[in-house]
């Protein structure tokens, strides 16, 4: 693997976390238990659509091939994504999906913190902007699991719940594939050692404060860095693609 | 008035630049301050109209009446005195 081709996939890798992390949100859209949270949830949609956007582009243009970032959203088959398993699972409850937040926002937090020092530009200036957004989500989401967790019996039991059943997808936000490995020997790619450590540490203050049972480790899934993933994903796409497949080239 | 079910509400004050005066926005529904803040945030600061945001308890606000407007405003109305284009500027005075 070239360190063009590694470039490539560590956008796209990034730019689909966002891309099917946003579609999975937007479905609350008109959906949540308030009108206030429904507005937060797509809030933050449309943050990671922006996300999405600037890491395809990056990614097209580092591919060479005149591919836009449309063309790499709505063009690229179910294999050819690889997003982290975690951000493709179904939206479940409220706790699921503030778990789900919670989970990937403080890994966000800390990843795009480390990638503004990257060794590439691009890359450093996406995260700079990145690095406020996610912020805020994991903000929300830290709230959401201490009133949720130390709230009622009903809604303790609930993130409890998503707490374990989201923990086994966790593992899979730290590991470094072939791409990753040689980005990082040129300070491209963060260190993902560093950033396991710290959000460990955080998960079990925030769930120890909210008094939830931080999961034993166990199994993780994983699959996503070679294009292997959940039923759901194929879901996703068939909706999503629906469009630019059944009239290619069509226009707003 | 129907009864709300969601969450307590709260008024929501912006400033849209560094001293500026806070001006009412709307209000939010919400169970804590954070919580308040937040949804003022998301519900009134999306296209960046806004660098700070004060959230109040609705039900501190203590509003006047409308039963007592004459009693509270009319009183001002016939006294031009009260205002300053009542008095005529003296011609020449340079340091008023």
């Amino acid at each position: 693997m070239t360190e063009q081709q590694a470039l490539y996939k560590y956008c796209l890798r990034m730019g689909d976390d966002a891309l099917i992390h946003s579609y999975r949100l937007s479905e609350w859209c008109s959906n949540a238990p308030i009108l206030e949270e429904d507005l937060a949830l797509t809030n933050f949609a449309l943050d990671m659509i922006g996300r999405a956007q600037a890491m395809l582009d990056y990614a097209g243009k580092t591919e060479g091939k005149g591919r836009t970032s449309d063309d790499l959203a709505y063009r690229r088959k179910e294999r050819e994504f690889y997003n982290h398993l975690i951000v493709e699972l179904p939206n479940g409850d409220f706790a699921y999906t503030m778990a789900r937040i919670l989970f990937v926002g403080v890994f966000e937090y800390y990843f795009f913190s480390e990638l503004c020092h990257s060794a590439d530009a691009t890359l450093a200036a996406i995260a700079a902007k990145t690095v406020k957004e996610v912020k805020y989500h994991m903000t929300h989401a830290i709230d959401w699991t201490l009133r949720l967790g130390d709230g009622t019996d009903e809604s303790n039991s609930r993130m409890q719940k998503a707490v374990n059943e989201l923990w086994m997808y966790t593992g899979e936000l730290f590991e470094t594939d072939e791409a990753a490995a040689i980005l990082e020997d040129k300070n491209i790619a963060v260190d993902m050692g560093m950033i396991r450590t710290k959000w460990k540490e955080d998960i079990n203050r925030i769930l120890t404060e909210a008094k939830l049972s931080l999961p034993d480790d166990g199994y993780n899934q994983t699959g996503g860095s070679n294009g292997v993933h959940t039923e759901n994903l194929g879901h996703i796409l068939s909706e999503m693609q629906y469009l630019q497949r059944a009239y290619p080239e069509a226009i707003w | 008035m129907a009864t709300d079910s969601q969450l307590a509400m709260w008024e929501v004050f912006m400033q849209s630049k560094p001293g500026a005066n806070y001006i009412h926005a709307g209000s939010v529904h919400a169970s804590d301050k954070q919580m308040a803040l937040q949804n003022a945030r998301d519900t009134y600061t999306r296209r960046g109209e806004g660098t700070s945001i004060w959230v109040v308890p609705s039900d501190a606000i203590v509003a006047s009446n409308p039963d007592d407007s004459e009693m509270f405003f009319d009183p001002a109305n016939d006294k031009t005195y009260r205002i300053p284009t009542f008095y005529v500027m003296p011609e020449g005075a340079k340091a008023i």
